[in-house]
């Protein structure tokens, strides 16, 4: 009992923040739904639910999101392999560039999609545009890259002595990977898809430019219901149904991690050569590049293009206002807004997710108390699988009244960010945390380490490595996060994602060409921030 | 033990570097708005205008108004019209602003319903023609914009096909396949178009729009998909060459001295934004006077260029291009602000049921 409240002590800040960020928001704004004429009147609500309309969209939903995080896996494995274990050249520069699309703004990416895929484009002939085919290829682009990343990180910490003595005793490489290499990455490979699966159900942008208006998702009817229809009733009903849903799917996921016996190695595995039976991954891996670069092909020769030839005039006019004064800020500015924002963000979500990864891998001597961690664990997930629209509008609603008068805050764009890049952090870093041995902290300790002391020395030659790919993650969720941003962003210091759309929204022949070359920089930069991470390794880390 | 000081100091050296560059840390990224905001009563201070993302004016003129009245504007510009208006709906007991421009009158309605809105002292007044059946008390006109459907005038000149003219023209076979506009569930301008066929076939629009759909009417999420993803004039690989946009869009596609398209002035339906002082204001001075300025004759003759939209004060001039290659329409469709808010749930769920056909 006492671990456990110290336990809930300890999980008390970051709760706090999530209590206030998220779960009073969405309280408010749900609760708009179950008060009718100042009565509370649940029943109401419920008769939504029973609506065909809104079990045609649930399942629409769970279909897509399912179908595009299979493929996502399904790809992103083998890719994870190849870019993070196999001694590839120019490794380093792919995996950065693989988390491009994940910043790209939805509506940039949905025009260049259907550039490639509308009736006039080069692949038009497969007659994909406007069929949910066409909206599960976009959110398996999105999302490719979380897979890659998450796992890939895991197996880099990934001790490969059982695989070798597996070899070793008659196994073939097939059996390795079967018995002992993929149960060991299970808690990555689950903690991805559940991500993927999260970010899917809940996308946008994407389902309604590739979708062509004539499929609705869970977020898409909130949205309409919410912001055209003023049927807040609805909405709530469908706020709920999706939080009922991500909790089960959450507490699922929490039950496929667990492992009987998590290793994390406690230095970096050393990539190796590559090898015949490589060959799969290496042309699965290939594939996934050129099916990614295509839209991104497409978008940095639009930006390129000037009325009938071709020249750099879209990137020169960065610096300007646009055409007929469409922004109030060059892109130059914003992408300055963008940085600080970003660095903002990912110290905020590093700072939580961190702790909260130390509390929920941290070794449960009681039934109860591993209860406590699973569900501390899924409760900071829940931010990725709730409505960003229920989301915004319950900020405007709730967070209005000292002391909690947060909504006209410069700080209240990096605080949605943070929420929304938080469960990458965690998931990132709880398959390591969670591979450490316990028993080294109890050496340490019996050494006469302090807490600091064991944490420093045990723990953190471990999770290093993946904590600058998670503030990498962190940092580059920040950068292209558009939902959010939008709602809350102040004029005068709009965002990156926020200028884009505004350039892609008005008429001008100029500000279409700007939005795009306004993406390719913002890919770029995401690019170069990426690479810096990776190439950050401080020496000697690892070799205590 | 030496790594770790080692490492201790350059994670201090980074968290010093990152600091500086931190919205927090940098010092400009903060405003003390609400700080600063007086008392009701005493003219100065700040005035909050709640706008939607498409609100733009010079800051030539923003200059100008905070010299000349004495208040410092700040603008919060975010979401679509909807977004606004649900938001001053939702913050009606305590509003995110003093003044609040960009209802329009597919909106309008909803948040007059919810009292978001303190009645207006105007001393100016705009033309009766674009004033609110109900509620023009409150909320005072500043600019139009028809959602015209338009042609690539050049595609059908070079395909030796003379463009359509009406709505019922589109359902002609000589134009199959032709046509791309937003979605009315998703896009103010699709809205707009779903409302001229309501007001043109009344109870039988589902018939007409099921003709249109038979007829390869393709239907895309926002205006931009249908502009720059589909529209010959205007998209790379372009195959519609009619699309639903504005009256004002041929002033944006002119090549040497003649534009290459035109917009069908018998299928407009026009949407008039409206500004108005938000109920339970801390500066209703401020916003009242933000009003009178948006009527005045320097934003209204700011207002083509800077937001694409029309002036409603005839006092107004409006850009050349405009006056030659965008004319108005002069009998554009009209459906109330009440009906359209008593319907349109039923209106988007029968869109729905007939374009998913």
């Amino acid at each position: 009992m006492r671990r456990i409240a110290g336990l809930l002590l300890l999980a008390a800040g970051p709760v706090l923040v999530l209590g206030v960020l998220f779960v009073l928001p969405v309280a408010g704004m749900v609760s708009e739904g179950f008060v009718a004429d100042g009565r509370f009147a649940p029943g109401a609500v419920l008769d939504v639910l029973a609506r065909p309309r809104v079990h045609r969209v649930a399942w629409f939903t769970v279909w897509t999101s399912g179908v595009a995080t299979l493929v996502a896996v399904g790809l992103g494995v083998p890719a994870a392999f190849v870019l993070h274990r196999l001694a590839v050249p120019g490794r380093t520069v792919v995996r950065a560039a693989l988390l491009v699309p994940f910043v790209l703004p939805t509506v940039v990416v949905g025009v260049a999609f259907r550039q490639l895929l509308g009736e006039g484009g080069p692949l038009g002939f497969l007659g994909l545009d406007g069929t949910p085919v066409a909206i599960v290829c976009g959110l398996v682009f999105f999302n490719v890259a979380v897979v890659i990343r998450t796992v890939g990180v895991a197996w880099e910490s990934l001790d490969p002595r059982p695989g070798q003595a597996a070899a070793a005793l008659g196994a073939s490489p097939r059996q390795v990977l079967r018995t002992v290499t993929l149960p060991a990455l299970r808690p990555a490979i689950v903690g991805a898809a559940s991500i993927v699966f999260l970010f899917c159900a809940t996308a946008f942008g994407i389902v309604l430019t590739l979708g062509g208006v004539r499929y609705s998702s869970v977020e898409t009817e909130i949205y309409l219901l919410t912001t055209t229809i003023f049927d807040l009733r609805a909405a709530a009903a469908l706020s709920v149904l999706q939080i009922v849903v991500v909790v089960g799917l959450l507490a699922v996921a929490a039950r496929l991690r667990a492992t009987p016996d998590p290793t994390a190695l406690r230095a970096v595995t050393p990539v190796r050569t590559v090898r015949r039976g490589d060959l799969p991954a290496l042309a699965l891996t290939l594939l996934v590049l050129a099916a990614m670069l295509l839209p991104i092909a497409t978008l940095v020769l639009g930006s390129l293009s000037v009325g009938d030839g071709w020249g750099l005039d879209n990137y020169r006019a960065l610096t300007t206002a646009g055409d007929g004064q469409a922004l109030l800020v060059p892109v130059t500015t914003a992408l300055v807004t963008s940085l600080r924002t970003a660095v903002d963000a990912t110290w905020m979500a590093l700072l939580i997710g961190v702790s909260v990864s130390v509390i929920v891998t941290r070794r449960s001597h009681s039934a109860a108390e591993r209860r406590v961690r699973s569900t501390l664990d899924g409760f900071f997930m829940l931010p990725l699988g709730v409505s960003a629209v229920t989301l915004g509008f319950g900020f405007l609603i709730t967070l209005d009244q000292p002391p909690l008068d947060l909504r006209d805050s410069p700080l209240l764009v990096p605080m949605a960010q943070a929420l929304v890049a938080l469960p990458l952090v965690v998931r990132t870093l709880t398959p390591v945390l969670g591979g450490i041995d316990d028993r080294q902290r109890q050496a340490a300790a019996s050494l006469g380490a302090s807490a600091w002391r064991t944490l420093l020395t045990v723990d953190l030659p471990v999770v290093w490595k993946p904590m600058l790919a998670a503030s990498g993650f962190a940092f580059a969720a920040s950068l292209g996060e558009f939902g959010a941003t939008s709602f809350l962003a102040r004029d005068t210091s709009p965002t990156l994602p926020v200028v884009i759309f505004r350039l892609i929204g008005h008429p001008g022949e100029m500000n279409y060409g700007m939005a795009l070359a306004a993406s390719v920089v913002l890919a770029v930069a995401t690019a170069v921030v990426m690479i810096a991470v990776e190439r950050l390794r401080v020496p000697g880390v690892g070799a205590f | 033990m030496k790594h770790v000081r080692v490492r201790a100091a350059l994670a201090a050296t980074s968290a010093l570097v990152l600091a500086g560059c931190s919205l927090a840390g940098g010092g400009d990224g903060g405003t003390t708005a609400a700080e600063s905001s007086t008392s009701p009563g005493e003219p100065g201070g700040t005035v909050v205008l709640a706008t939607h993302e498409s609100f733009h004016l010079p800051e030539k003129l923003v200059k100008a108004f905070e010299e000349e009245s004495g208040y410092t504007l700040e603008v919060r510009a975010a979401g679509d019209a909807g977004t606004l208006a649900t938001k001053l709906s939702l913050t009606a007991d305590n509003p995110i602003a003093d003044a609040a421009f960009g209802i329009d009158n597919t909106f309008a309605s909803r948040p007059l319903d919810e009292g978001a809105f303190a009645e207006l002292t105007s001393s100016v007044t705009p033309p009766a023609e674009y004033a609110l059946p109900e509620g023009g008390d409150r909320l005072t006109p500043i600019d139009s914009a028809s959602v015209c459907v338009n042609v690539d005038t050049s595609w059908f000149d070079a395909e030796g096909l003379a463009p359509p003219r009406t709505l019922a023209d589109l359902t002609d076979p000589a134009y199959a396949d032709l046509l791309v506009t937003p979605g009315a569930s998703t896009s103010s301008p699709g809205m707009a178009f779903l409302l001229a066929t309501v007001a043109e076939y009344g109870d039988d629009w589902p018939d007409y729009w099921s003709d249109l759909m038979a007829n390869g009417a393709k239907i895309v999420d926002g205006w931009e998909d249908a502009y720059y993803g589909d529209f010959t004039a205007a998209a790379k690989n372009g195959t519609r060459p009619i699309v639903v946009s504005y009256d004002s869009s041929p002033a944006f596609t002119v090549k040497g001295g003649r534009t290459t398209t035109a917009a069908l002035l018998d299928t407009c339906f026009r949407q008039v934004e409206y500004a108005g002082v938000l109920a339970g204001a801390e500066n209703p001075q401020g916003a009242q006077a933000l009003v009178d300025w948006l009527l005045s004759d320097e934003v209204q003759s700011a207002l083509p260029e800077s937001m694409y939209v029309f002036p409603v004060m005839p006092g107004a001039t409006i850009p050349d291009d405009w006056a030659t290659f965008a004319p108005q329409p002069t009998d554009p469709y009209e459906v109330s602000p009440e009906e359209i808010s008593a319907d349109r749930e039923q209106w988007l769920t029968e869109w729905t049921d007939v374009i998913s056909r």
